[in-house]
C-alpha cells in the first residue's frame, strides 16, 4: 500500500536500526510517516492523544544520536503507549471521561526507559477504561476496531496497542496485563505479546487496576522484536516496592532477558534440525474444554504439531482449579481496583459534576457520571467483598485459592513440562457491539487470568486463522518465573518455521 | 455510690524522619501550603508508595526501649474512607499484624510508680489538612482549603491497654511516654505542631464491677491540661447519665478546650467499614534480628537504665532518679553539674534541678536546654553550698542574681560582690551568740523553764544578727553548748 508507513518496509526493529544507523533513512522521516498513517486509520480509533510536535521532537533528538554514532538501541523505532502509562506532554486519560483532560506531570518508569533507550513515541493508545474490559468496547472515547476486520472488536483491555501493531502503524507498542490484558488482544489482532513475571517490570507510572495482578510488557509484531522492547524495561525500580531486585539470584536488570534468549537460541541452534528436542509442552486439558470453538482448538493443536516436528514433546497435564481461576479473580481484582479508584472523586484532580450540594454529593455524583458501568460495577464488587462480615468469605477464600492455583502451575512447570501451551482464549475476536453479559465476558479471561494470579510470564503469538471470517488465533505460552528469554526463545523457534507473524490484514 | 474510671490512650507520635513515610517530601512544619506535597502524597494516578526505613527504625527504638515485641514479619493494610485531605482515600496503616505488640511503660504519678501495659503500636501515614475558616475560593465565596504538607507524614501509634483509673494517672502516662520518645529522638514533641496528640478512651463503672462500662473516644487533645480536663469532664458526664437511668452511647467525641466540655462527633451507627485489606502495593515488611541489633546499638542510654544509674552510682532515691529521667536533656543536665561536684553531692544537685531551677524555668515558660543557667554556672553554685561557703538559703538569693545575668551568671562573683560569705569562724559567731545571750534573757528564761520553741527563736536572732550568713549548724551547735553549759 502506498501509503503505508516506512517502517513497515522492516521485518523487524533489528533491520529497521541498521538502516537508521546507516542512515538510510531518519527518524523523523519514520515518525512522520507513522503520523501520516494514523491519520490515514483514524477510523480504528486505535489512538487517543497524537502530539506531531512532541513526537517530531523526539524524532530529531534520535536523529541527532544517530548521526553522534551512539545510538540507544531503538533511537528513531516509532512506538506508542496504552494510555494507562502516564506520560508528560501527551494526555493520560485511562481511556476514562474521570481523567479526560489529564496530564501527568513525570512520565512512567516504563514510558522514561523506552525514552531513554531512543524509542519515539507516536500517542497513547485507546484501551478499555482503567484496563477493565476484553474487547476495547469499554472505552470512553469508543471502540477500537480490528484491523482484520473492521466489524469486529479488536480484544481487550490494550486493544489499541495491538491494532496499531497489526495495522503497521508502529513497530511496537507498550501494553498492561491485569488479566489476559496483552494476550488476549494480541492473539485477536494477530501479533505477539507479552506478559513478564510480576515484579520484572516497574508498575510506577501506570495507572492501577488491580495492583498485585497488573504487569506491563510489549506488544510486536515478532518474538525477535519483543526482545528488543522487553530487555530494556526489565529492571528493578526503587520507586516500586514491588519490584525485584534480583530474579532466581541474577540482578533484574536489561541484559538479563537477551542472555536467557540468546543462550537458549545456541542451544536450539546446536541441536540443528530438531531445536527443540527435549523440550517438554504441558498442553493442560481444561484448556480443551467443551466452551472452546472447535477452530480454535484445531488451530491450537496444528501449533502444537508444528512444536512437536521441531523436536519438542507433548505432554498431558492437568490444571484442576483453572475453573476457580475466574472468580478468584473477580474477588481479588475488584478488590484492589475498588481501593485503588477511590482516588478518583473529583477533588483534586479529574473530572467533577457540575451540580452538588455538598461534598458527599460532589464526589458521588463526580465517580456515577465519571467511571463507567463495567468499572462501577468492580468498584461495587470490590467494596462489597472487602466489607465487614463478608471479607473472610471472599477475600480471605479467595487468597487461598490462589496460592493454590499458584501452587499447582508451579508444580507442573517443575516436575512435568518446562512450558505449558494452549489457547489464549476460547473463541477469536467478537462482532462489535455483541458484548455478552458481565459474565459471559468474564469467563472470556478463563485461560489468561491463571497466569497473572500466580505471577508467571506468560505471551500470545500468531498461529493462524479460524473461524468463517479468517480471524487471527493466538497460541499461549506460560514459562516458568523469570523465564521471559526461554519463552521468546521457544516462541522465535516456532516463528522460525512459521510465518504467521507475518501475515498482515490488508493480504487477507 | 463510688465509680471507677476507666481509661486507655492511643497517642499518635509523629516520627522525626526528614522525608515522610511513603515518599522523599520533606515533612518539614509551617511550609506554605501544599509546596511539601510531591506527587505521591497527593496521590496522582501512576504513583506508588515506597516504604521509609528511618520511620521503621524509630519504630524498632521505641520497641525496644519499651520491651515490646518487635515483629519479624508485620503487614501494611488499607483503609479505606473518603475524605478531600485524604488523597487515595485510603489510608495506609497496619490493622491485624503491627510492627510491635506488648511491652510496658513506668513512671511515677505522684509519689507512686505505677506501670501501664501497651496493646501495640503501628506505623501508619498522617492526611492532609482541612482548612474550613476564612478561607476563599477563586471566586471569593467561602470554601475549603486543602494543605497536603501533612500528608505522608510518619505516625507511630501507641495504644494502652484500659489500665489507667484517673486523669491524673493518664496525664502522668502521657508525659512519661512524651519524655520517651522525645529521649529516644524518634519525636520532636511538639505539641503545638502536632507532634504528639492523644486519643482517650473513656467509661466508668461501679466500683468493684469486673466488666468494662461503654467507652467513648475523644479525639486529638493537643496538651497535658486540655487532656487532664477532658477525662476529668467526660467521666462526670458519663457518671450523671448514669446515675440519671441513662445508657452510655459508644462513640466518638471532641474536646472544647474553650467550654471545658466534649461534643459526640459521631456514634458507632455512623461509623465507617473501613475495608481493610492488606496494601498490594507494599509487601510485608521484614525486620530481621540483624537490622534490630543495628538499631539497638544506635540506641542511646533509656531512661529505665539512667534511672537505675542514678539510684546505684549516685545515691538518689527511686522518686527523685525518675524525675530526673523523664526527659533525656534534664538527666544530660543533671550529670553534667554532678561531673563538676565533688563526690557525693548528687542529693543537693537533684533538689536544686528538681526544685529551685524546675520552678525558674517553669515560670519563665523555658525548656531546661534554653535555661540562662547552664550545667557548669549551677554546678559551681552549688559547689559553694556543699563546701559550706553559702547557705542553701543564700544560695537562692545568688541563684536569683545568676537568674539575671549578674556577673556574667558566676555564682563566685555575685557572693563576693554581696557579700554573701557564710560565716563559720567559731570565734565571729561565738561573739554573736553571746551579744543575743545578753540582749534577750527573757527568751533565756523561757528556754531554761523548758520551752524548746525558745531555742528556735534564740537561733533566729543570732541568724538576723549575722544577716543570714552564719552557718546554721554551727551556730545551733555554739547556742546549745553555752545555754545547757
Amino acid at each position: 500500500m502506498s501509503d503505508a508507513p516506512l517502517h513497515t518496509q522492516f521485518n523487524s526493529i533489528a533491520q529497521l536500526r541498521e538502516a537508521l544507523v546507516s542512515r538510510q533513512v531518519s527518524a523523523q522521516e519514520l515518525a512522520q510517516s507513522a503520523l501520516d498513517a494514523i491519520q490515514a486509520r483514524a477510523d480504528l480509533n486505535a489512538f487517543l492523544h497524537v502530539d506531531a510536535t512532541l513526537s517530531l521532537e523526539q524524532a530529531r533528538d534520535a536523529d541527532r544520536l544517530l548521526a553522534d554514532g551512539n545510538a540507544p538501541a531503538l533511537a528513531g523505532v516509532p512506538i506508542g503507549h496504552k494510555d494507562l502509562f502516564v506520560t508528560q506532554g501527551w494526555r493520560t486519560t485511562a481511556a476514562s471521561k474521570m481523567l479526560a483532560d489529564y496530564v501527568s506531570p513525570f512520565d512512567a518508569t516504563v514510558v522514561a526507559q523506552l525514552r531513554q533507550a531512543g524509542a519515539v513515541s507516536l500517542g497513547k493508545l485507546n484501551c478499555d477504561e482503567f484496563g477493565m474490559g476484553s474487547s476495547n468496547e469499554k472505552s470512553a472515547f469508543g471502540p477500537v476496531k480490528n484491523p482484520w476486520n473492521t466489524a469486529t472488536n479488536p480484544g481487550g483491555s490494550s486493544g489499541g496497542s495491538a491494532a496499531a501493531v497489526a495495522a503497521g502503524l508502529l513497530m511496537g507498542a507498550t501494553a498492561t496485563d491485569t488479566g489476559g490484558s496483552i494476550r488476549r488482544p494480541a492473539a485477536m489482532c494477530g501479533v505477539s505479546g507479552i506478559k513478564p513475571t510480576y515484579g520484572t517490570v516497574s508498575r510506577y507510572g501506570v495507572i492501577a487496576n488491580g495492583s498485585s495482578l497488573d504487569q506491563a510488557g510489549p506488544i510486536a509484531r515478532s518474538a525477535l522484536d519483543l526482545l528488543e522492547l522487553l530487555d530494556p524495561i526489565t529492571a528493578f525500580d526503587a520507586a516500586d516496592a514491588t519490584s525485584l531486585e534480583h530474579c532466581n539470584g541474577t540482578p533484574n536488570q536489561p541484559g538479563r532477558v537477551r542472555h536467557d534468549f540468546d543462550r537458549a537460541v545456541q542451544a536450539h541452534q546446536a541441536a540443528g534440525s530438531t531445536p527443540l528436542k527435549g523440550l517438554r509442552i504441558g498442553v493442560p486439558d481444561e484448556f480443551f474444554s467443551a466452551d472452546i470453538q472447535p477452530d480454535v482448538a484445531a488451530t491450537i493443536d496444528a501449533a502444537l504439531k508444528q512444536y512437536e516436528s521441531l523436536g519438542a514433546e507433548r505432554v498431558r497435564i492437568s490444571l484442576p482449579r483453572t475453573s476457580m481461576s475466574v472468580p478468584v479473580y473477580y474477588v481479588i481484582g475488584p478488590a484492589e481496583s475498588s481501593s485503588n479508584l477511590s482516588r478518583f472523586d473529583g477533588v483534586r484532580y479529574g473530572y467533577r459534576t457540575a451540580q452538588y450540594n455538598d461534598l458527599d454529593e460532589m464526589i458521588s455524583r463526580s465517580r456515577a457520571e465519571g467511571f463507567g458501568s463495567e468499572v462501577i460495577r468492580r468498584i461495587m464488587v470490590g467494596t462489597y467483598v472487602l466489607s465487614h462480615g463478608y471479607y473472610d468469605a471472599y477475600y480471605l477464600q479467595a487468597q487461598r485459592l490462589r496460592r493454590l492455583i499458584a501452587d499447582d502451575f508451579r508444580r507442573a512447570l517443575t516436575e512435568q513440562c518446562d512450558v505449558i501451551m494452549g489457547p489464549v482464549a476460547p473463541t477469536v475476536a467478537g462482532d462489535l457491539g455483541t458484548e455478552g453479559s458481565p459474565t459471559e465476558e468474564w469467563t472470556a479471561d478463563i485461560f489468561t487470568i491463571s497466569a497473572n494470579l500466580a505471577g508467571l510470564p506468560a505471551m500470545s503469538i500468531p498461529c493462524g486463522f479460524a473461524s468463517k471470517r479468517n480471524l487471527p488465533v493466538g497460541l499461549q505460552l506460560i514459562g516458568n518465573y523469570f523465564c521471559e528469554g526461554q519463552l521468546l526463545a521457544i516462541a522465535h523457534a516456532y516463528q522460525n518455521v512459521t510465518d504467521w507473524h507475518q501475515r498482515k490484514p490488508e493480504q487477507q | 455510690m463510688d465509680w471507677e474510671i476507666v481509661i486507655g490512650l492511643e497517642t499518635h507520635v509523629q516520627l522525626s524522619t526528614a522525608s515522610k513515610i511513603f515518599s522523599d517530601s520533606s515533612t518539614q512544619y509551617g511550609a506554605l501550603p501544599n509546596t511539601q506535597a510531591g506527587v505521591v502524597d497527593m496521590a496522582l494516578p501512576g504513583t506508588l508508595p515506597v516504604m521509609n526505613r528511618g520511620a521503621v527504625e524509630r519504630a524498632i527504638q521505641f520497641g525496644l526501649a519499651v520491651n515490646a515485641t518487635i515483629a519479624p514479619v508485620s503487614v501494611f493494610a488499607r483503609k479505606n474512607y473518603f475524605y478531600p485531605d485524604l488523597p487515595k482515600n485510603y489510608q495506609i496503616s497496619q490493622f491485624d499484624l503491627p510492627i510491635l505488640q506488648g511491652g510496658s511503660l513506668t513512671f511515677f504519678v505522684g509519689e507512686n510508680e505505677t506501670t501501664v501495659n501497651l496493646t501495640r503500636a503501628h506505623l501508619e501515614e498522617d492526611a492532609g489538612k482541612s482548612l474550613h475558616e476564612n478561607f476563599t475560593g477563586p471566586h471569593g465565596e467561602s470554601s475549603t482549603g486543602i494543605d497536603l504538607n501533612r500528608a505522608g507524614t510518619p505516625l507511630l501509634e501507641i495504644v494502652t491497654e484500659p489500665e489507667m483509673r484517673s486523669a491524673a494517672e493518664a496525664v502522668a502516662y502521657a508525659r512519661a511516654l512524651h519524655g520517651l520518645v522525645v529521649w529516644l529522638g524518634i519525636c520532636d514533641g511538639n505539641m503545638q505542631e502536632g507532634s504528639f496528640r492523644c486519643d482517650a478512651n473513656v467509661s466508668v463503672r461501679r466500683k468493684g464491677d469486673t466488666k468494662l462500662g461503654t467507652r467513648t473516644e475523644i479525639k486529638n487533645v493537643n496538651s497535658f491540661r486540655f487532656l487532664e480536663r477532658a477525662i476529668l469532664y467526660e467521666a462526670r458526664r458519663q457518671i450523671e447519665v448514669l446515675e440519671d437511668g441513662g445508657t452510655i452511647v459508644q462513640e466518638t467525641r471532641l474536646y472544647d478546650s474553650d467550654r471545658d466540655e466534649t461534643r459526640s462527633m459521631r456514634t458507632k451507627e455512623d461509623a465507617h467499614d473501613y475495608r481493610y485489606f492488606p496494601d498490594p502495593d507494599l509487601p510485608p515488611l521484614v525486620v530481621d534480628s540483624g537490622w534490630v541489633d543495628r538499631v539497638r546499638a544506635n540506641m542511646p542510654e533509656l531512661p529505665a537504665a539512667r534511672r537505675g544509674r542514678f539510684q546505684t552510682e549516685l545515691g538518689l532515691t527511686a522518686y527523685d532518679a525518675a524525675q530526673l529521667t523523664m526527659q533525656r536533656s534534664t538527666a544530660d543536665y543533671f550529670e553534667e553539674i554532678v561531673q563538676h561536684l565533688p563526690q557525693g553531692s548528687a542529693k543537693p544537685a537533684a533538689n536544686w534541678v528538681l526544685g529551685e531551677l524546675a520552678a525558674a524555668l517553669n515560670r519563665d515558660d523555658l525548656d531546661i536546654t534554653q535555661s540562662p543557667v547552664s550545667a557548669q554556672q549551677m554546678a559551681a553554685l552549688i559547689t559553694r553550698i556543699v563546701d559550706g561557703t553559702i547557705s542553701n538559703k543564700i544560695a537562692r538569693d545568688v541563684f536569683a542574681a545568676m537568674w539575671e545575668g549578674e556577673h556574667n551568671r558566676d555564682a563566685d562573683a555575685i557572693i563576693e560582690a554581696r557579700g554573701l560569705k557564710q560565716i563559720t569562724d567559731t570565734k565571729a559567731i561565738e561573739a554573736m551568740v553571746d551579744q543575743v545571750l545578753a540582749d534577750h534573757p527573757a527568751i533565756v528564761d523561757e528556754y531554761r523553764s523548758g520551752k524548746d520553741k525558745a531555742f528556735n527563736s534564740l537561733v533566729g536572732q543570732v541568724m538576723r544578727a549575722a544577716r543570714g550568713k552564719a552557718n546554721p549548724q554551727q551556730v545551733t551547735n555554739i547556742l546549745r553548748e553555752k545555754l545547757d553549759s
